[in-house]
């Protein structure tokens, strides 16, 4: 029953979601406020309902009921409740619904602060989202419907996929959706704005605290997945280039340009149509990401080759969102005029280089993503691309990024003087250099990468220190004082760049000052690495809830003081899947990482030990950019804007009952 | 014409999507389809002493499914060989790096759908046959040759689509 309920929360959802999406852009193009009227109370109704299915899916979960197929295939009785919990989006199906659980809660959001916001405005960002709900409902109800039955029931599940059994993949997807499908909200901004020809100033201060919040969720979200498969897979790897990846990172590469641009057509009302074609990109690229991963198109567990049906539907879908919305930029776009002249040496400037070469690096990995189809499909034989292509493209367009991020900041808007900056800036560059050079020299010589690497990193911090200290010259008061006088938007700012050199450096010194080695040990046999001597002594057998795990014991030791370590590998009772479970002694300035391999004859285990020297930096990195964006979207410019209209219509209201 | 640059890439992007959802990412052309199977002489699990090599096939279409006992595909895919088995359909297994030997109780426990089953324990005749996991089934023909091969269980629709109507073939030449 509790399934039916749920099947029949998403119909009406569906009619909801068709209601929002058609009635309030009529009313806005007609300018009637009754069909405008509409929007907010069917997007809050559309939430309701869509949050009722999702509670259904997962009481089902919950309660074990294997009558549902999705439950059956997802789920098993021994599975522990929180992972029961968490297999409600642990599927196909079940994802659908958590991403538009989560687009009806961005609407609902977006109900609720656009108070201020001119009704047409409004009323045409709630009906875009309505549209982009319609299409995941109706390809929910259509293909993908969570809450078939199986008949006859199976007498037990066969148990999430145990990759999944984990508190990061819990906390992951609904992260990385909040990021994905947060950039819905910029697109509705920068489709209503087509669609009415208004794209000013105050269009892009509205839209810029969603898009900062919904990249600050995108970046948390690929760091947990970026963290989860460097600990759960056992590899000791924190990026490999496979297309899931780039799925989540191509979003956050064209939501950082979107940032920076919205930035400049705030501040100095340049780059309008540009801004509009990013947040189309941005948005397009996480409905192209949910595609790649869902349907099967590059290496996945499942392709559509037996059953395109969805592959069809999703790719119509992308075709009438993301094809509809680049031919209306097509057509508006000739409208919006675009102020502003600045010179080839300003902040725009360089910001725009930021933009250009951040799209560079989008093409470069959306390229090296999609190659192998294009190969394929051209009858041009199968190849994979690899690691080898990323780095070689990736890395020589994304440093001069990095150094752009050193001066963009301290470049005045509109006409900004070279020989200043040298100035200004001779110092920090030298010293960088300097460091930057001779660091690498005292573990083992030369090594360019290492340089660069740090120079990048270290430009950027100093950089950011020579902001705050010109800033804060001609400031009175107290160091505390001074430093409180500063907007949060410029706090922010700086802690994400802060942010992003941190992560360079972690990045940098673990891929070129890493070691490893994999042998073969016994009982009682040790190993030496980078100083660590390490001691195995036996696997154990020990059952789990769900799975038989064989619980090694290594004992680590440097300079008389000692850890132990315990790395497993578990097998799943339902699917008997083998696992790794790596163990890991974190570190600020180094992880030590043990994961098992094989088991060989008399108790012996191939065991792989490494030593990870700042790893933990890249994830650090990853939270400052994201307390850099939560920082910057609470900035007071964005409240007190929204205070003044609607003191502004206050009067308006007022004027109206005394007229 | 600038502005209509965008739209013109996704278009371009979206043919490829389109014809990528009909090909199969995982599916690699064998460099052995066409050739003749590879030599091999191994022990026969459950007959000590009896040794299998595919000249003792010859003559007749069959198919070589390359299994083990901790690949739980193969598991998946083993009721429906049996009932191929029964049809009629020459099956016969090579057991690939069976370290724990489990095959023998396996095969007693659940029936076997083969007409012999050989022991590959070290891998090497796997690696023969350019064996990447399991389960793999190649169709040899009467010659000897191998004119197909299929990575992953073999379901009721796999067989209809890709196994019948080749064999239907294969046996016509006879």
């Amino acid at each position: 029953m509790i399934p039916e309920l749920g099947h029949f929360a998403l119909v009406v959802a569906l009619l909801l979601a068709l209601t929002q999406g058609i009635l309030p852009l009529i009313g806005a193009h007609r300018g009637n406020a009754t069909l405008m009227g509409v929007a907010r109370p069917a997007a809050q109704g559309q939430f309701v309902f869509v949050a009722f299915a999702f509670g259904c899916l997962a009481w089902s979960f919950l309660n074990n009921d294997f009558s549902v197929e999705n439950v059956a295939r997802n789920s098993f009785s021994q599975l522990p409740e929180i992972y029961r919990f968490t297999a409600t989006w642990g599927s196909h199906e079940g994802s659908l619904l958590l991403w538009t659980l989560i687009l009806s809660f961005w609407t609902v959001a977006v109900t609720v602060f656009s108070r201020h916001l001119p009704e047409d405005m409004a009323s045409r960002v709630i009906g875009v989202m309505g549209l982009i709900s319609v299409g995941f409902l109706a390809f929910m109800l259509a293909t993908s419907n969570p809450f078939l039955r199986l008949i006859p029931m199976p007498p037990d599940g066969s148990d999430l996929n145990p990759l999944l059994q984990d508190m990061g993949m819990v906390i992951h997807p609904p992260m990385l959706y909040m990021g994905y499908v947060g950039f819905s909200v910029a697109f509705a901004f920068a489709i209503a704005a087509l669609l009415s020809g208004k794209l000013d100033v105050a269009w892009a201060r509205w839209s810029r605290p969603w898009t900062t919040v919904a990249w600050m969720f995108l970046t948390m979200g690929t760091a947990l997945g970026s963290w989860w498969a460097y600990y759960e897979l056992g590899w000791g790897g924190w990026w490999f280039w496979d297309p899931t990846e780039n799925a989540s990172f191509m979003p956050w590469l064209a939501g950082t340009a979107l940032i920076h641009s919205l930035a400049v057509t705030e501040k100095r009302g340049a780059f309008k149509s540009w801004t509009v074609l990013l947040a189309i990109t941005a948005f397009s690229l996480s409905l192209l990401g949910t595609f790649l991963v869902r349907s099967g198109v590059l290496s996945s567990v499942h392709a559509f080759a037996t059953d395109p049906g969805r592959g069809v539907f999703i790719l119509s879908f992308l075709g009438v969102v993301i094809g509809g919305s680049l031919a209306l930029y097509a057509w508006r776009a000739p409208r919006l005029m675009t102020g502003g002249a600045f010179s080839w040496f300003s902040r725009e400037a360089l910001l725009l280089g930021n933009n250009v070469l951040l799209l560079a690096a989008l093409g470069s990995v959306l390229l090296g993503t999609l190659y192998p189809l294009f190969m394929d499909a051209l009858g041009l034989g199968k190849i994979s691309v690899g690691p080898p292509y990323f780095n070689a493209v990736f890395i020589p367009l994304i440093s001069p990024v990095l150094f752009l991020t050193g001066i963009g900041p301290l470049a005045r808007w509109k006409q900004a003087s070279l020989p200043d900056m040298v100035s200004r800036l001779k110092w920090a560059f030298a010293v960088a250099l300097i460091v930057a050079v001779i660091l690498p020299f005292t573990t083992g010589g030369m090594n360019l990468m290492a340089t660069l690497g740090l120079f990048l990193a270290l430009w950027i911090l100093f950089t950011i220190l020579i902001g705050f200290a010109e800033r804060l010259k001609n400031v009175q008061g107290s160091l505390m004082q001074k430093l409180s006088s500063l907007p949060r938007g410029y706090w922010g700012m700086q802690i994400a760049h802060a942010g992003l050199a941190v992560g360079v450096i972690g990045a940098t010194v673990v891929s070129n000052f890493q070691s490893e080695r994999d042998v073969r040990m016994n009982v009682g046999d040790h190993v030496e690495l980078a100083g660590y001597r390490f001691t195995f002594q036996g696997v154990k057998e020990v059952p789990g809830p769900n799975y038989v795990a064989g619980r090694g014991t290594v004992e680590v030791e440097k300079s008389g003081s000692k850890f132990v370590l315990h790395p497993e590998k578990r097998i799943y009772n339902a699917s008997g899947m083998p696992m790794t479970e790596a163990g890991i002694d974190y570190g600020i300035f180094r992880d030590v990482y043990v994961s098992l391999g094989e088991q060989l004859e008399n108790g012996a285990w191939t065991v792989k030990v490494y030593h990870k020297p700042f790893v933990d930096w890249l994830w650090g990195g990853a939270f400052l950019l994201a307390l850099g964006g939560a920082l910057a979207a609470s900035d007071r410019r964005y409240r007190i804007a929204l205070r003044k209209a609607e003191k502004a219509t206050d009067k308006l209201a007022a004027k109206g009952a005394t007229a | 014409m600038k502005r209509w640059i965008p739209l013109i890439l996704f278009a371009v992007l979206a043919g490829f999507l389109y014809v990528g959802l009909y090909l199969n990412p995982r599916e690699v052309p064998s460099p052995f389809i066409g050739k003749p199977a590879p030599k091999f002489v191994l022990p026969v699990i459950g007959q000590p002493g009896t040794t299998f090599s595919p000249e003792q096939a010859k003559g007749k279409v069959w198919l070589l499914n390359i299994w083990a006992p901790w690949c739980v595909s193969c598991r998946a895919e083993h009721p429906f060989l049996m009932q191929l088995a029964q049809s009629g359909i020459s099956i016969y297994g090579l057991n690939w790096k069976d370290k724990d030997r489990e095959a023998e109780a396996l095969l007693n426990q659940k029936g076997s759908p083969y007409i012999v089953t050989v022991d590959d324990l070290d891998g090497r005749v796997g690696i023969d046959f350019g064996v990447t996991g399991t389960p793999e089934t190649f169709v040899i023909d009467q010659a000897g040759i191998i004119r197909m091969k299929h990575i992953g269980p073999i379901d009721e629709a796999v067989w209809k689509k890709k196994f019948e109507p080749l064999l239907d073939k294969l046996e016509k030449t006879t």
